[in-house]
């Protein structure tokens, strides 16, 4: 039922995010110097912003951009997280423990202050957006691939290809690999609505995501600044924001409760 | 006990020690000097300037003293604003983003916990799934969504409260800053709990209680509750972590001068030491309240200590 409803969610929000721009005949930067601070009506279906610009188009835009941040800083969490977990976790022994420890002194650094920082210093890139945010974020994809990892290298068909000298790339990408799938799908979807709430966290202290372009984040931190003129301007991005991120915990703690990794126990 | 202490105590100078160490490279290989946005300088000036804050020195001669200055605890002169040392800023600024998070971790703890034992009490039943839902709510909308939505309706539309300020701290200044600030966390301990107590509630040794005949509030408070306290002490670590990062945005939306907003206004004007000093003291903070949880853990449960 979570599931269902979560996914449902998912799946006409994507489509309204990729197609909706263009049902409308609105531009996401023309200034209507008539229609400041509208509410929403036949018009602007979301209303315009006080700038004058439609809040339709531009929170889909900003959707689109949110999603895509989401989806590549995701991505690339878990390929250093899973790689770096299953090294780890399969390796075992000195490198093991130097590899946690060293996550540990990862764990202990104040992440969101430093990505705040190159943020400021570097200049508001997309790409270093994704870099900042996907370099953070592995950490707990990398710990429990590894405890996962403990686990599956015990099980008697490693044991087996081990004896029979099948080299470690054949046997991580062949034998352990496809066993995590449950849990790296239940982290991945447990990772995007986090990296989405970073995004749109930096995003609002307006270091985020740069004019012309747009996010949830500067959205929401724009209707802020009119709450009282213009509270649709807040709320609207924000209830998409909101329910997206719903969705993907919802969906998150379904399928872990669906694939319960409680049957695979480290030690 | 101590000698967890002295571990911490260990492991927190090399931590320390990373994050000046990567602030400062991350602050001097940026574009952008601190008195570049100010009006032309003529050259005596700005040499006059340099030679205050030593920018005139080496890079490695400034990390080096730098270092030294904080080792015997002094942070520096800010160079935003040029009458006040950064001990001064944090000392001004750090109290109001702790009174913040210390009153948010508390309501969030009375909340959450009674909600946690209600919601495991009517496990499956509506109650429990509609806590659930307010639970996953809770944990979804982010705090700079429901901050300003709380001010829209109990400061404008309903003028109960003020839109904002610190005014010394007056209680009425506090009540909707703390409660956008703890709402996620009373969300997450709600959960914690309540699964904690569910799986604790089906463990043997409660049976045996039952089966003596112990009242069902005498087992769920003498019996149940401090084991299932665990995760939840667990929990606090990374939720100071939240608290800190939360507070930042919390002082920016109902304009609190606390040390979040030094640290982004600091970042904005590249001042060097403000900005270094406010990492300093945050990646304390949490060394301190990680070691905090640590110690509350092993008191609840003495075998995690022998473990190791």
């Amino acid at each position: 039922m979570k599931i269902k409803l979560a996914l449902s969610w998912l799946i006409i929000m994507s489509l309204w995010v990729i197609i909706g721009p263009w049902l409308s005949s609105q531009q996401p930067d023309f200034i209507h110097w008539d229609a400041m601070a509208q509410a929403p009506d036949s018009q602007f279906w979301f209303g315009t912003d006080v700038m004058g610009r439609d809040l339709y188009v531009r929170t889909l835009l900003g959707g689109r951009l949110s999603l895509l941040v989401a989806l590549v800083a995701t991505c690339m969490s878990l390929l250093i997280g899973v790689s770096y977990g299953l090294l780890s976790g399969y390796l075992g022994g000195r490198t093991d423990r130097f590899m946690m420890r060293f996550l540990d002194v990862l764990y202990a650094l104040p992440f969101l202050f430093l990505v705040i920082l190159l943020l400021v210093f570097f200049g508001q890139h997309m790409i270093l957006l994704f870099i900042a945010i996907g370099g953070y974020i592995w950490l707990d994809t990398a710990r429990i691939v590894r405890g996962q990892t403990l686990v599956l290298k015990k099980q008697a068909y490693v044991e087996a290809a081990q004896a029979m000298g099948q080299s470690t790339t054949r046997i991580l990408s062949l034998h352990i690999l496809p066993n995590l799938r449950g849990v790296v799908i239940v982290y991945a979807t447990l990772t995007i609505p986090q990296v989405i709430l970073i995004e749109s966290f930096i995003s609002f202290l307006g270091l985020g995501v740069q004019e012309p372009n747009t996010s949830w984040g500067t959205l929401v931190s724009e209707g802020v600044d009119n709450l009282q003129t213009a509270p649709w301007s807040l709320w609207i991005p924000g209830a998409f924001l909101s329910l997206t991120l719903m969705a993907f915990n919802l969906l998150g703690d379904g399928l872990r409760d669906y694939w319960d990794p409680k049957r695979l126990r480290p030690r | 006990m101590m000698r967890l202490l002295w571990q911490r105590l260990l492991w927190a100078i090399p931590v320390l020690w990373l994050v000046l160490t990567i602030t400062f490279v991350l602050l001097r290989v940026a574009p952008g000097g601190p008195f570049d946005s100010e009006r032309q300088l003529t050259t005596e000036a700005a040499a006059q300037i340099a030679a205050k804050y030593q920018l005139d020195q080496p890079v490695l001669v400034q990390y080096g003293q730098y270092l030294g200055q904080v080792l015997q605890g002094d942070l520096g002169p800010s160079f935003q604003y040029p009458d006040q040392t950064v001990n001064e800023l944090i000392a001004y600024g750090l109290p109001i983003s702790a009174t913040l998070g210390v009153l948010a971790l508390l309501v969030a703890l009375m909340i959450g916990l009674p909600l946690g034992v209600l919601s495991a009490k009517r496990a499956d039943k509506p109650t429990d799934f509609f806590i659930g839902i307010t639970a996953v709510l809770g944990i979804s909308v982010p705090n700079f969504v429901i901050g300003p939505l709380l001010i829209l309706a109990f400061a404008v539309y309903w003028p109960l409260l003020p839109v904002g300020g610190w005014n010394g701290g007056q209680i009425n200044h506090l009540v909707l800053p703390v409660i956008t600030l703890a709402l996620p966390f009373i969300a997450y301990i709600t959960r914690l709990f309540r699964g904690a107590l569910l799986e604790e509630l089906q463990k043997p040794y409660i049976t045996t209680a039952r089966a003596k005949g112990c009242s069902e509030a005498r087992i769920l408070w003498l019996h149940a509750f401090k084991p299932a306290m665990l995760p939840v002490v667990s929990f606090l670590g990374p939720a100071s972590v939240g608290l800190i990062t939360g507070s930042v945005v919390i002082e920016q939306i109902f304009g609190l001068p606390g040390m979040g907003r030094y640290f982004v206004q600091g970042a904005l004007n590249r001042d060097y030491t403000l900005v270094l000093g406010v990492v300093l003291v945050v990646a304390l903070l949490m060394l301190m309240m990680n070691t905090v949880a640590d110690l509350l853990y092993r008191w609840l449960d003495p075998r995690a200590g022998e473990q190791q």
